[in-house]
This record gives C-alpha cells, structure tokens and sequence, in this order.
C-alpha cells in the first residue's frame, strides 16, 4: 500500500526487537469477544487511478456552479479566487503542520493568524478578533453565550431577518445551555424590531446586515437602545465582501461580530469548510471564545508570536472553559488572510462595488418582467423577489433548464408562508449573459 | 589555505570557524519578515479588477467611508510573504511529528486533487438536490464506510470537529433520555456524565456545557479506568459515560466490554470519544464494544489535512437507541436518488436540532472518502498494525533510558513516559522537549495526559518508515544520555538553532496584544 512505508522485514524485525511473536501479541488487551480475524465488509486497497475514476463520476453528477448562469447565495457566496491563494495553502509547511502547540517552530502559523486576527477586526470595524470558529452560525451561537457571561443575563432577541439555519444552529446549542431565545417573524426590512423586545433580562440582541433577504441596514439606532438596556448588540454578517461597500458593524455600535468569511479565499464546497469570523471589544477579550494569537518576544528579545489567554480554553480549564472548541479554521483562515492581502483596501472596495452593481443589474432585468416584484429595498449584492408562483418549483424549473436561479426562501423556512419569495445574488462572477438568460428562463417558466 | 579554481575562485573553505551574527536579522534561507502592515501596501492591490461604473451613492449613509485599514500585496510580494512565513514552519513533510493524540499521519495528495474537483469544490450548499446528487452519493458512502469500520447502524455527518462531535453525541444522549422521561428538567433527571481523570480536556468541557454535572472516574496503577470506581458511581441519575478508547495514556480498556454493560445496566449511554481510533481501525469495531456514540476525528484517522489547527471533521456514529436524535440535515435515499432532510420533521422527527448552517464538512468528507478507498478494508487493517508496531517499537527501544507510564504490557499507537528519569537532572519535560527541536523533530505531546507526571505521549503513526523512527530514536537517545550526563544548558536554553528562541507565554498572556495598530502619531492607514 503506497502510503505505508513498512516493509514485510522491517516488520519482523520490529516485532523482534519489541519481544512480540506476532502483531496479534500487540492487541492482547482487546477482549476476545471483540477480535475480528476477517477484513470488514468493504473493498480492498485501489490505485490513484480507480480512486480518481470513482470519485470523479460522483463529481461529474453535480451541476458545477461555474458553468452554470448562477445566482445562489443565502449564506455561501461564489467568488473569484486568485490562483495564488490555492497554490500557498497547499504548500506543506502550512497543509501538514497543526496547532502551533511548539511557538518557536510555528512562527509561520502564528503570524498569519496574528495578521488575520488584525484583517478581521479591522474589516468588522472591531477592536479584536480571534484565530477564528468553525463557520459564521457556530460564530453567533458562541456570540449568544459570550453575551450572556458577559451581561449575566439569559435570553437573545433574534430579528427575523438572520439567516433562519444560523438560528437553528444558534438555538440547538444555547437552549442545551438553558438560554432563550425569541426569535422574531421574518421581515425584509424589519432588523430595527429587535429595539421594541429588549428587556431587562436581555443579554443580547441579535440582527444580521445585509439579511437573510439580502436588505442592508444602519443598526445604529439597534445599538444605542441595546446599550441603553445594558444589552450587547451582536451583528451578524454572511457576507463578508459587504464590508467593503457597507459601514462596518463596528462603526454602528455592534459588540460581537460573527461572520463567515468563505467569501473571501474559500470556494463554496457544498457548505464546508468554511471560516467563522469572530470580533469584539476590547474589554470583552477574556469572555471571547476559541483561540488567540499574541505578540510576546523570545529569549534574545526578539518578537515573535504565540498562542495566548488559553486559561479560558478547554485543556486547561476543563469543565469551566469558555466553550468546549478545540479546533479552528487553519487553513481557511490562511486562505482568507492571502486572498484580504491581495485584495488590500483598494481592491476590496472595488470588488465589493462590482458585486453591488452586478446585483444592481440583475433586480433591473428583474423587475422588468410581469408578475414579479422587488422585495428588498436596499442591497448589497443579494435581493429577494416575488415570482408569480412557488419559488421552489420555479428554481426546480430553471434547473431544468441549466440555471441555478437562485435560493427559494421557503427551503430555509417553509413555516413562513413566503414560498413565491426567491433569494436572488450576483457578484463579479456573474456574466451580463447569465442575468439576460436568468430573466428569460423565469419569463419563459414562471410566466 | 584554500585551492583556487584558474580564474582565482576559491573552491575549498576558509578555516574560519567563530559564528557572528548577522548584521540585519537574516539567517541565510531564513528570511526576516515583517508583518503585512509594516511594509509599503497601503493603498496598493495585487488583484487586477475592472473599474466599477458607479461608487454605492443609491446606498447614501449606508456607505463605508472611513478607511478600513487593509494593506496589499503584489502578486510576487505576497507570494514571498508566505513562503518566507512557511519557512518557520514545521510539517509532516519535513520530518516526524509524533504529537500523542493528534495522529499526525502522511497527507496524501491525492485527497487535495479529489477535494477540488469541480463537482465537489464548485458546488453551493443550497442547489437544488437534483443538481447535487454526486455530492449527496459521496456523503452518503462517506457514511457506509464509517458505519462498516465502526460497526454502528447510524453516523451524524454535520459535525466539523472532535469537540463539535463530542457536543452531537452529547446531545443526542440529553435528547434520548428526554424522551424517556429522564431529561434534565424531569423529576428523575440524568444529570451526570462520568469522566475519566485521563480524558482529553474537551470531554469534561463539552459534558459540563450542554448542563451536565461532570464527575470524575479513578484511574487503576495500570493506566485503566478503574472500574469498582465507575461501578459505584453510576446510578440513575448518570446520563453517560465518557471514554477514550484506546484511552489517552495510550493503553486499550481491557475491561471495555464490562464498562459497557455496567453503564448500559445503570441506564446510561457510553460516549466514546474516538481520537484514537487510529490504532484499532479495521481490526476492532466500536460497535462491538457496546458504545452507543463516537467521533471520528476525520483529520486524525483518516489523513484529511490539519492546516495550522483545522478544518476538522467530526462525524459521530451512534448506535440504534441514539440514531433518531440525530442532528439535520440528513441525507436519504430511496428509488428516485437522494435527498436532503433539512428541518427535524417526518424521518428526522426526533432529530435534536442542527449543529451548523449546512451539510458540514464536505471538503474534508471527499479527502477522507479518498484515503479510505485508497487503502481499503485491507489498507486500513494494515493501518491499525503498523501504527500498533511503530509505538511499541519506540517504547522499546526508549524504554531503558527514559520510564514508561506503563511499562506493563503493550500500547497501542502511542507510548506514554513520566519524567520520572529525568529526577536529578534539573531539566524538565519542556526543556528536553525544546532540545528535540534543535534536533529537527516536533516534540512529542506534554503535560498530556494529567494523569501522569511531566507527561510525554509520543505517537508516530503508521506512515514513519523503520528508517526515520530509528534516526529519531537515536537522537532521543543521545539526548537522553546528554540530560543524564548533566549537558543542562543544552536544554535550559533550547532551541538554540529553531527559527525562534524560547518563547515568553507569560509576556504574552499579562497584557495581550492581539492585533497590529499603527504606531502613536502615525497617520498610517488613516489616509
């Protein structure tokens, strides 16, 4: 088998050397109930070759979204990744190399996580930012328990229009802790709602820009009443190249900021891997989860980095720990910080107006046909519409026919009784033919 | 004196010897490197975009206008940056990596060329089901070969690492007893889960987050868990037990099968937490060892990469009496293809919730596919008796200068030391760990388990040839004989020859700094 290098003799003499007659003599502590002579019931070692040929006639049964007209969103955002993002992260030192647990032979870890973690809070408007989460709903579910150590209250108010698989993700794990929640009807353009459910045991409220529906909004307000009530306000964000267009949520008041960041570096993956941003205040630095890089200096007073504040984490901290995360992002943080590097300032503002406009163009074919209406009213780069039917069927249609037309809403929330609503994105991969043949498929399919 | 070549160009070298520092910071191949906002980039792209038609006025006040303060890079200077950064870097590929308990195995890249297919990589979570059913095909035989190796009838895919794993089976176990009548706010609750004094410290984190009362299990002198102990602790107001199996000193629970039948008796269910599977795959199911819930570290057992510290995976098998707890989505199939249950309704009914926005870790889902079909039920096999075979293979070998743990019997993948040897030396675990690195070698894990004095878990893994497991146990020989023979300094000052000395933690941890900010006065990225 090509990946083990042992040979038949290095075997026996290993086996020789240890005092054992057979490896069988290196099991003896497995009950003998619990011995299986035989192989499982699965196929034997395979070739490059037939691994390549089995896996890829499951990949070739996959509508790719690249060569499709595509327009899905709703959380995971198809983007142009710059070449050299993916050549890097392959490179070995940072593919075969974990946890920097040994600091002075992962200088090269921790300074890209030490440069992310700056990226990041900068990006959100936010003084800090960890190493990263798992992904931007596991981000808010952490976001929802830090606000309550933080207020020592127990409930989150969520607005209806946060990403509803975010709050699924966010209530499974915080009702386990005994939290509540109140989670508000989905509006379009409701997130200031939140403002009139703030009570005295509110620790938090929660409210997503650009939402679920696509609309932007100044959470300002939102967070002048929080603070009032002595809530946080955490904003949520799925969309990360947003805050290249939009005010950040930092500059509107927002105290956590849980992010995902595929956007930026990542491909779409079917939904994973993907990298939780994660951002706060200051003060609030030793109730945050997950893990944090530091500056520090080495014995000849030389800077370097390290892994710190771990007295919250959970191998040190045990059954008191902040979370039970022990795993971030590695990688995708690295690809997310490569492809930010490469963007700098000046290009993620300009990706982020392409993406806006590219929207912009398409609510405009859009809202030329009969039957169909805008719903949203201000938008980055994703808009919701009404068809004249069921949105699921339509997008079903459009498949049909090579478009993937978009996300129906219902498919995130069939309870809302807004099943003719779509959720409609463009960015700066979509062609000005993909929004021409979208238009005429829905016109020739939903008319 | 040196030979010269006939244009005077010297060919031998000169008999200087003395070392000087450099004068600029530089160590030959090892590049100094700032950060990314210390250099020139402000205002700078290394991304070639058109110009946009307009500049976001139908957005008004909603515009971000303050500057954000991103630098950028070029494209040859980014890609310096990071080789230079990789440089400081230890991998697999460089030499071994015998961190106990984190499986740090051959990579295959295979696994990369699989994982970015198109069909895998360039598909979104939320298509249709009629375009993805290659995707939900590969979840779903993902899924039959991990119910197959670990004998268990179901497996929650969702999870995206151990530690979200050990949430799930947790989980699943609260949801289970609730049905029952049991849960933690019923008149009879079950609100205990046992844990072992040797266990991963994510088990007690993630037992006392879901709202469990953690209680700790004795350990026996022979590195087990004690079970007159666990016996006299379960009752009905125990929810589950949390066992590591093979257990993290390294050892397999001679008494598993006794362990679960006492817990399954008291009415409570045993979690496994499965970051060692590595060392039974293919020779030994979990399912016959009567567990009801384990997690599979994808980036353990089966090679998916762990990049700095993830992306993980975290699948959890579970046996019947769990299954229909089991967190959304799940993937079915019937005669028409496959299908997506997304919300806990009709099959998944009892489901508990969702653990995350979508499917979980695809990428990781098609490399471990990959590694899987590669080695097959025989590879796999081959996989567990290898691993099993280079551990004992270095306690053997080590056993006479350094103390086992444990020094009875066999170990599994990885054996376990106490720094009882190192008695009278003045040096500690973490000072011969440091003289490791100036060797070229990873330390092996420390401090881990707690169970055990100055702890050093050394796993090598199935994928270290004979060759370079015996040039690492020769330089932990003639370290061991240096910290013998009292060469202190070589180890108080360690690593002298890593791209870092010594780092201060303590500096680190008293006043964070955990970002970069622009100098006071300057108007760096504020322009």
């Amino acid at each position: 088998m090509r990946y083990l290098p042992l040979s038949p003799d290095d075997r026996t003499a290993m086996l020789a050397a240890i005092g054992a007659k057979s490896i069988d003599d290196l099991f003896v502590d497995v009950p003998q109930a619990a011995r299986r002579d035989g192989l499982v019931d699965l196929p034997r070692v395979a070739g490059e070759l037939e691994v390549e040929r089995a896996l890829g006639a499951m990949a070739r049964k996959n509508t790719v979204a690249g060569d499709a007209p595509f327009f899905c969103g709703a959380g995971a955002y198809r983007h142009h990744v710059p070449a050299t993002v993916d050549h890097i992260i392959q490179r070995s030192e940072f593919l075969t190399s974990y946890t920097p647990y040994q600091p002075e032979i992962a200088q090269g870890t921790l300074q890209y996580l030490y440069e992310f973690q700056t990226q990041v809070a900068a990006l959100t408007g936010m003084e800090v930012a960890n190493a990263s989460l798992y992904d931007g709903s596991t981000a808010m579910a952490e976001g929802v328990l830090m606000a309550t150590r933080a207020t020592r209250r127990n409930k989150a108010v969520i607005s209806g229009g946060v990403h509803p698989h975010y709050v699924a993700a966010t209530e499974t794990v915080v009702h386990a802790v005994g939290v509540e929640t109140e989670v508000l009807a989905p509006a379009i353009d409701g997130e200031a709602e939140v403002v009139s459910r703030i009570g005295p045991d509110t620790a938090c409220v929660v409210v997503q820009t650009p939402n679920v529906f696509g609309t932007a909004t100044d959470v300002t307000k939102i967070a002048e009443a929080a603070h009032a009530a002595g809530a946080l306000l955490i904003v949520v964000v799925t969309e990360a190249v947003s805050m290249g267009l939009l005010k950040s949520p930092g500059e509107m008041g927002a105290d956590i900021v849980a992010a995902e960041g595929q956007s930026i570096g990542n491909a779409l993956n079917f939904g994973g891997p993907y990298v939780g941003l994660f951002a706060t205040r200051e003060k609030l630095i030793r109730q945050m989860p997950g893990r944090l890089t530091g500056e520090t200096i080495d014995a000849e007073g030389e800077r370097g980095f390290v892994l710190t504040l771990s007295t919250r984490e959970q191998h040190i901290r045990r059954d008191k720990a902040t979370s039970n995360i022990c795993t971030n992002s590695g990688l995708c943080t690295l690809a997310f910080s490569i492809h930010m590097s490469l963007l700098g300032e000046a290009g993620l503002r300009r990706l982020a107006l392409l993406n806006h406009e590219k929207a912009l163009a398409a609510r405009d074919a859009l809202a030329a046909l009969p039957g169909v209406e805008i719903l949203t009213p201000r938008f980055f780069n994703e808009f919701a519409v009404k068809l004249p039917g069921n949105a699921e069927e339509a997008v079903q249609r459009l498949a049909d026919h090579g478009v993937l037309g978009g996300v129906p809403y219902s498919r995130l929330n069939p309870d809302a009784g807004m099943d003719d609503v779509l959720l409609v994105a463009a960015t700066e991969t979509t062609l000005d033919h993909d929004i021409r043949f979208l238009t005429k498929m829905i016109e020739k399919t939903c008319g | 004196m040196s030979t010269m070549n006939t244009v005077g160009r010297p060919t031998t070298p000169n008999e200087v010897t003395t070392k000087p520092a450099t004068l600029t910071g530089g160590r030959g191949l090892l590049q100094n490197e700032p950060l990314i906002f210390e250099g020139d980039g402000w205002g700078k792209t290394g991304v070639d975009l058109p110009e946009p038609a307009g500049n976001g006025s139908d957005l008004g006040d909603l515009v971000r206008k303050d500057p954000i303060g991103l630098p950028g890079l070029s494209e040859p200077e980014a890609m310096r940056h990071y080789v230079r950064l990789s440089q400081k870097n230890h991998a697999i590929d460089l030499a071994i990596y015998p961190l106990g308990s984190c499986t740090m195995k051959h990579n295959p890249r295979l696994n990369e060329k699989m994982a970015r297919l198109p069909g895998f990589a360039d598909i979104h979570p939320l298509q249709p089901m009629s375009t993805v059913q290659g995707a939900l095909e590969l979840m779903d035989t993902l899924a039959h070969w991990l119910k197959t190796l670990t004998g268990m009838p179901a497996v929650a895919m969702s999870p995206k690492a151990g530690a979200h794993g050990e949430l799930c089976g947790l989980m699943a176990i609260r949801a289970a007893h609730r049905a029952a009548g049991q849960g933690l706010t019923s008149d009879k609750p079950r609100n205990k889960v046992l844990v072992p004094t040797s266990a991963h410290g994510t088990n007690p984190a993630t037992a006392a987050f879901v709202g469990y009362q953690v209680v700790e299990v004795k350990q026996t002198d022979d590195g087990r868990v004690d079970v007159a102990d666990l016996a006299s602790k379960l009752g009905d107001d125990v929810a589950a037990i949390m066992v590591t199996n093979p257990n993290t000193c390294g050892l397999f629970e001679r008494d598993i099968l006794e362990i679960s039948r006492l817990t399954h008796e008291a009415g409570a269910y045993f979690y496994c937490d499965g970051a060692n599977f590595n060392a039974i795959v293919g020779r030994v199911r979990p399912g016959d060892l009567g567990v009801d819930a384990m997690h599979i570290n994808l980036h353990k057992t089966f090679s998916t990469p762990h990049g700095g510290g993830g992306p993980g995976a975290g699948p959890v098998v579970l046996s019947a009496a769990l299954a229909p707890f089991a967190p959304v989505p799940w993937v079915v199939h019937d005669d028409n293809g496959f299908e997506l249950i997304e919300r806990p309704e009709g099959e998944a009914k009892e489901a508990f919730g969702r653990l995350c926005a979508f499917q979980g870790q695809m990428g990781m889902y098609v490399r471990a596919l990959s590694y899987m079909m590669s080695h097959g039920s025989d590879g796999l096999r081959q996989v567990a008796e290898d691993a099993v075979l280079n551990a004992n293979y270095l306690k053997a070998r080590l056993q006479d200068l350094m103390s086992p743990a444990f020094p009875d019997g066999p170990c599994m993948h990885e054996a376990l030391f106490d720094d009882e040897w190192l008695k009278g030396t003045d040096i500690t675990t973490l000072d011969f760990a440091k003289a490791m690195i100036d060797e070229g070698f990873h330390p092996m894990t420390m401090y881990f388990p707690l169970v055990v004095h100055g702890a050093m878990l050394i796993e090598p893994t199935e994928t270290e040839s004979k060759a370079e497991l015996d040039r690492f146990i020769e330089a932990m020989r003639a370290l061991a004989a240096a910290a013998k023979a009292g060469d202190v300094d070589r180890f108080k000052g360690a690593p002298f020859h890593a791209p870092m000395r010594r780092l201060d933690e303590t500096r680190a941890a008293r006043s964070p700094v955990l970002r970069w900010k622009p100098a006071e006065g300057s108007n760096i990225a504020a322009e």
